[in-house]
């Protein structure tokens, strides 16, 4: 198991015939992932690296089945991208471009709500399931399969993240980088949610930075549902207020969020943090056989722990309703076709 | 991308939003020109930064002598102007505003900006206007009204209907408040706005709205589609190493420390400052090279970092993922030579072929020490920072 991707998931590459598109499609498939072509608006029964190129996602998707997308268009037509994808029935789209405007990702944010899509991003790394499946720009070597799911709002620092937890034997059950934008798709919780449903994962990584709340939501999320062990940094603490570091969202706004307050609050919600992020391999190393069976969390609560799988049970339950209503909907479209 | 107040209250006006009649005034004879042309016995001269807190600092006078509006706008013109908000070199005033003065019966606040967490825009406002809104979110939260808009719905009758209740807006003010935002939110979309904030917004002695003061940012991201903005630009209130690192497409901010970094990747460059402090060290900067590192970048780096002569030593820390780390070392050991780099470099490369890279680091006769890992690459350029600090 994993979240997200694995070995069955069929990957199509939106911008594939671009520089980034066509070096990244190139390194997944080497990497192993099950790439099944491309997208690119008026080159559609080209080839492209072996793979099939289509015009519209929504052909690619009747011809190969695909149920992930990843984005390398330019900016400007990042969020257009985006909603074609959730238009063809597309499950999980990953965004890699940087730099698309505010303004569309809360159209596209608002587009996506109660759809059956999931986004990743813009502006991030990607998602790996180490050994089956990498949609992104991460380098794919520095991971190994293991126990350690990994969650950030970095690319570089999710590197160093993966490859301390390959240094130190645990490896990684699915590493997402969730972006460095303000308005982005899936968020800590989201991912953390799934990492705390999936068997394989053990301990959670998460790496969080300056700007907004988020890691304070999940911070809560955490000391309220998640029983395996977290350990936390958080980049920014020296960054001075009003300057954005880099990332859109990176920037400390009248005064909220700072890395002391969202220090804080993980602290607070029993989460374990380093102040160095050269100590996230080891400290989750240290957590894990602290915990292994049963998390320090989970004996506390020991109670909430069956609640929470309950809920889950129940979550569970209700996604199958949604899917086959989904298909109804889908088989019923076709049906009028 | 910032705006002027004169530049953002152009904006608003043509939007329909009601200002003062203003004129901008680029030296003294121009500000009594101005002063001459509004008319009237009194007159507001703002100074033109891109930063808050002008009132409090001096650059806000009111004049009711037309003799003096020039000796005003001379005092203010040709020197910085330091502020709460500009750190201790201030800003440069290279503009005067001469704005006809109002009768202001009470002050508002109104902003649209993101909110991160509904991933919206939201409409804020306040009775509590012309303070520092901050301060009074964190002392009187009450006192902060706020609604976030659906993109789909857009910005509706009753959310500024409840806005102009809140405020305690009576008869046709409501009215007035309605166009306003329908006016501010439109402009919020049309021009990719990231915030508008008008503090504050006045109820005049005849019961009118007013928008006394602005402050409009553009978001830089969306600068493709919008030329017009893009040429509002005032490069002289940006600080100039933050400006050529744009050029270069360089992430790079200015930080008061003495040991400049060098990383790849924004949060690894944040950690990296946030290292260098933890082992007793102060950051000179931050910089994001970017996932590339290319040679050229990585030399256009060195000489942004030079730029600033309080630089004792560099930490380069780059964790090759794609990009082979030999190639990089190589890219450093030759910026480092053509660049006269004279304070000691400590360099961190992990990733593909980082032995190799450490080997080639070590190897030349350049003043570069190959670290390790982390903790070690932050330990010893904050060994070599004070080292440097001793002997100069």
């Amino acid at each position: 198991m994993s979240i997200l991707v694995s070995k069955r998931t069929k990957v199509i590459c939106q911008g594939i015939t671009g520089r980034q598109g066509s070096f990244h499609t190139e390194q997944s498939i080497a990497y192993g992932t099950r790439m099944v072509g491309g997208v690119t608006p008026g080159k559609g029964g080209e080839r492209h690296l072996n793979l099939p190129v289509f015009d519209t996602v929504r052909d690619a998707v009747r011809a190969t089945g695909a149920n992930a997308s990843v984005i390398y268009v330019p900016a400007p037509y990042a969020a257009d991208g985006i909603l074609e994808a959730a238009g063809a029935g597309i499950e999980l789209v990953v965004c890699i471009t940087e730099g698309v405007p505010v303004n569309d990702m809360v159209k596209v944010k608002a587009a996506l709500q109660g759809s059956g899509t999931r986004l990743i991003g813009p502006n991030c790394p990607g998602v790996i399931t180490p050994g089956e499946c990498k949609i992104g720009i991460m380098p794919g070597f520095i991971h190994k399969p293991g126990c350690v799911g990994i969650v950030s709002r970095s690319g570089t620092l999710t590197y160093e993240a993966v490859f301390q937890t390959t240094n130190n034997g645990l490896g990684q059950s699915s590493c997402v980088g969730i972006g460095g934008d303000p308005v982005r798709g899936m968020n800590f919780i989201e991912v953390i949610e799934l990492f705390e449903r999936d068997p394989k994962t053990e301990g959670i990584v998460m790496v969080g930075e300056i700007g907004g709340s988020d890691e304070e939501a999940a911070a809560e999320y955490i000391r309220r549902h998640v029983t395996k062990p977290v350990v936390a940094y958080i980049a920014g603490v020296t960054a001075p207020a009003g300057k954005r570091m880099g990332h859109a969202g990176a920037v400390v706004a009248g005064g909220k969020g700072t890395a002391a307050d969202k220090f804080r609050a993980l602290e607070e919600a029993g989460v374990r943090t380093v102040h160095s992020p050269a100590e996230l391999g080891s400290a989750m190393r240290s957590a894990l056989r602290g915990s292994r069976g049963k998390s320090g969390a989970a004996k506390r609560k020991g109670v909430r722990v069956k609640k929470v799988r309950l809920r889950a049970a129940k979550a569970k339950a209700k996604r199958k309703i949604k899917r086959s209503v989904r298909r109804g909907a889908r088989s019923r479209r076709r049906a009028r076709r | 991308m910032n705006l002027h107040e004169y530049q953002s209250k152009k904006i608003l006006a043509s939007y329909g939003v009601p200002v003062p009649e203003g004129l901008v005034a680029a030296n003294p004879d121009e500000a009594e020109a101005a002063a001459r042309a509004l008319g009237g016995t009194a007159w507001v001269i703002k100074a033109q930064v891109h930063a808050g807190g002008r009132g409090k600092a001096g650059g806000v006078k009111l004049v009711r002598d037309l003799e003096a509006v020039s000796a005003t706008a001379a005092a203010m013109l040709g020197r910085p102007l330091v502020t709460a908000q500009t750190g201790a070199k201030g800003l440069p005033v290279n503009k005067v505003y001469v704005e006809a003065g109002s009768q202001i019966e009470r002050e508002l606040y109104l902003s649209l900006t993101l909110n991160r967490e509904r991933g919206r825009i939201a409409v804020v406002a306040s009775a509590a206007g012309g303070m520092d809104i901050e301060q009074v979110a964190h002392d009187t939260p009450e006192k902060i009204l706020s609604v976030t808009v659906h993109p789909a719905a857009g910005l509706e009758p009753w959310q500024c209907r409840q806005l102009a209740f809140g405020l305690k807006l009576k008869g046709d003010q409501i009215a007035q408040l309605q166009s306003i935002l329908a006016a501010l939110y439109r402009l919020y979309l049309e021009k990719d706005a990231s915030l508008i904030e008008i503090n504050p917004l006045i109820v005049t002695s005849q019961g009118r709205l007013v928008a006394l003061d602005c402050k409009l940012d553009i978001e830089a991201n969306a600068l493709f589609r919008q030329n017009e903005m893009a040429q509002l630009r005032d490069v002289e209130q940006e600080d100039p190493a933050e400006r050529t690192a744009s050029e270069h497409d360089l992430n790079y901010v200015s930080l008061d420390g003495d040991i400049a970094c060098m990383v790849n990747g924004a949060g690894l460059a944040m950690a990296t400052m946030d290292l260098i402090k933890l082992e007793g060290g102060s950051p000179a900067n931050f910089l994001d090279v970017g996932g590339g590192a290319t040679a050229e970048r990585v030399t256009a780096a060195f000489e942004l970092i030079l730029s600033n002569p309080k630089v004792r030593a560099i930490l380069v820390n780059i964790f090759g993922g794609i990009v082979r780390c030999d190639l990089i070392a190589d890219g450093i050991i030759n910026a480092v030579r053509d660049v006269g780099v004279r304070v000691p470099v400590v360099v961190r490369l992990e990733g593909t072929n980082a032995e190799a890279a450490r080997a080639k680091l070590a190897g030349g006769s350049l003043a570069i020490t190959a670290a390790t890992d982390l903790t070690d690459a932050a330990r010893k350029v904050v060994k070599a920072a004070k080292a440097k600090g001793a002997r100069s």
